[in-house]
């Protein structure tokens, strides 16, 4: 089996403080991560590994320092990764590209596995392009996967219903935060990954021409909270006294 | 033309308030497409459809790779620069996959959209409920999608009169197979059209303390409980439709009592557009108090049940 796993480095949103006058997030300086879903799909291929062997590569667009990163998943049992730097502007429509492109090059592939949205911008749609551009079919927020030698089984989980859906490979799935139990690596295996491979590649190692995006960020603003933050912490009783007064005289205990 | 799509009927509704607003700003025709099914046809029209496309088709399953290629082969014929998209899981498999086919950009989950100096202009919410990204389309097609209740539909309009348009179309066969689809265990909540809503998180030692919450629930006439992620997709104490947040459900009720919730912003992304927002957790510094109107500290255990004998007595 040709595992592929799809990676992002992204910033860690649980640390994320917000400029207290502007209200805009502060960006700089945050700890970076692998997006939470993304290990959901290393976790996936490395099980997909261990029932029917064959080799896991991680994919990434990012920068330099996201080298760093990608050995977290190879500590996790990826075999080896690819980095690509993507050019200076760059949104979905460009690193879908980039992303298929690299796959592309790595020549045969049975599994593609992406998480079912990074953490960051929480968009979602990264999985399913990459499947529109390989023209290969798609299992989106993938649950209780199993595969066997020419096809793989696979629930999709869509909150109210469960579409349990079965594919031929080549396939690409995007996992749920749910799906499985992300491992944590030994310390044996974090030493072992320092020789494990990262091929850094550039955008024009795996697509022809140039790519330009198609959406640009014009800003990222702040969200106004505006609440009135009136916290009781006397006397339990006089408290809930307090409170229930001003639910009445604010309208909402009717 | 503007392109409207959703599996989901009341969702298309709102997507053609938006689609026919834009339709007028940009001198273009409303297109809504209907995939296997005409029910809904006319109303798509009373709602602000100028044209609405039934697509004939033998497939009786949404499959992402079959109806991209559908909404392809309209696009292809009718020139669509603008297409909406409901932001359902469907929704979104769609938007993206149709966007790498026709390497058009895609904007997902938007609260805004507007033309801005002459260009299509998004605002969604990121960093896990931090920021808004405004982001602006430099080519066509433009595929964005909306969830359900950021617009209401227009008021039907009997009067407004439309073409539809029956359409046989072959679609692009998926090698994938459908073998079954199950209903999920759901306790039929819907929190989304709730009033009031009483939440439980990590504070609650154990699942019959649920009740704590229900019963001030009931009291407040709200009847509904929500939850925050652990509850629902960890311990499972509740169904997946209670619960609130970034991937659970995005609520507005009028009044939100958080009980035992740390405040993750993944949280309070589902529920900072409440109307009023009352926090109790035992923890002064909880993240949840920075974002209530009203806050409690003290033990929920101890809380809950006097809080519910007084606005019992208050309210009779």
């Amino acid at each position: 089996m040709n595992i592929i796993v799809c990676a992002k480095q992204v910033v860690d949103v649980a640390e994320i403080k917000v400029d207290s006058s502007t209200k805009k997030p502060i960006l700089v300086g945050v700890p970076k991560k692998i997006s939470d879903m993304d290990k959901n799909a290393c976790e996936e291929a490395i099980k997909i590994k261990e029932k029917l062997g064959g080799k896991i590569t991680v994919v990434t667009v990012g920068a330099p320092d996201a080298k760093e990163r990608i050995k977290e998943l190879l500590a996790m049992g990826a075999d080896e990764a690819v980095l690509v730097t993507p050019p200076e502007k760059a949104d979905y429509h460009v690193i879908a590209h980039l992303l298929a492109g690299a796959i592309k090059k790595l020549g045969a592939y049975d599994i593609i596995i992406c998480g079912e949205a990074s953490i960051d911008m929480f968009s979602g749609q990264m999985g399913p392009r990459i499947a529109g551009l390989l023209n290969i079919p798609q299992i989106t927020y993938a649950q209780q996967v199993t595969v066997e030698q020419n096809k793989v089984v696979s629930e999709k989980n869509l909150g109210e219903k469960s579409v349990t859906i079965e594919s031929s490979y080549p396939v690409l799935l995007t996992m749920t935060k749910e799906s499985n139990q992300p491992r944590l690596p030994s310390l044996m295996a974090i030493l072992a990954s320092s020789s494990k491979p990262i091929h850094e590649w550039s955008a024009s190692d795996v697509s022809t021409g140039t790519l330009h995006p198609k959406v640009h960020t014009m800003d990222i603003k702040g969200i106004p909270m505006q609440r009135k933050n009136i916290i009781y912490q006397e006397d339990l009783d006089s408290s809930i006294g307090k409170l229930v007064d001003e639910l009445a005289k604010v309208g909402v205990l009717r | 033309m503007v392109l409207v799509y959703s599996d989901e009927k009341k969702l298309t509704l709102e997507l053609l308030h938006k689609a026919s607003d834009l339709g007028k700003e940009l001198h273009k025709k409303v297109i809504a497409v209907l995939i296997g099914s005409e029910d809904a046809a006319k109303e798509y029209l009373e709602h602000g459809a100028d044209v609405v496309i039934v697509v004939e088709t033998g497939l009786h399953q949404f499959k992402a790779e079959e109806y991209s290629s559908i909404l392809q082969s309209i696009m292809k014929e009718h020139k669509n620069e603008v297409v909406l998209i409901g932001s359902n899981k469907n929704g979104k498999e769609l938007a993206g996959r149709l966007a790498a086919k026709l390497d058009a950009g895609c904007v997902m989950d938007c609260i805004k959209v507007y033309m801005h100096e002459g260009k299509l202009t998004t605002e969604r919410v990121v960093y896990s409920g931090n920021a808004i990204a405004v982001e602006q389309f430099s080519s066509s097609p433009q595929i964005v999608t909306i969830p359900s209740k950021v617009f209401d539909p227009l008021p039907k309009n009997p009067d407004h009169k439309g073409e539809i348009i029956k359409k046989k179309i072959d679609a692009e066969q998926s090698s994938s197979k459908i073998l079954k689809i199950q209903e999920m265990k759901s306790e039929g909540v819907n929190v989304e059209e709730a009033t009031i809503i009483v939440s439980c998180g990590r504070g609650f030692k154990k699942k019959e303390d649920i009740k704590l919450v229900s019963e001030l629930a009931d009291v407040l006439k709200g009847r509904t409980v929500g939850c925050s992620r652990p509850i629902a997709a960890d311990l499972k104490w509740l169904s997946e439709d209670h619960w609130i947040g970034l991937s659970g459900h995005k609520v507005k009720p009028k009044l939100y009592v958080a009980c035992g919730i740390s405040g993750q912003i993944q949280h309070i992304a589902g529920m900072r557009d409440s109307g009023v927002i009352v926090a109790i957790n035992k923890d002064p510094e909880a993240l949840i108090f920075k974002s209530a109107d009203y806050g409690i500290v003290g033990d929920l255990y101890e809380v809950l049940p006097k809080l519910t004998t007084a606005i019992k007595e208050k309210i009779g």
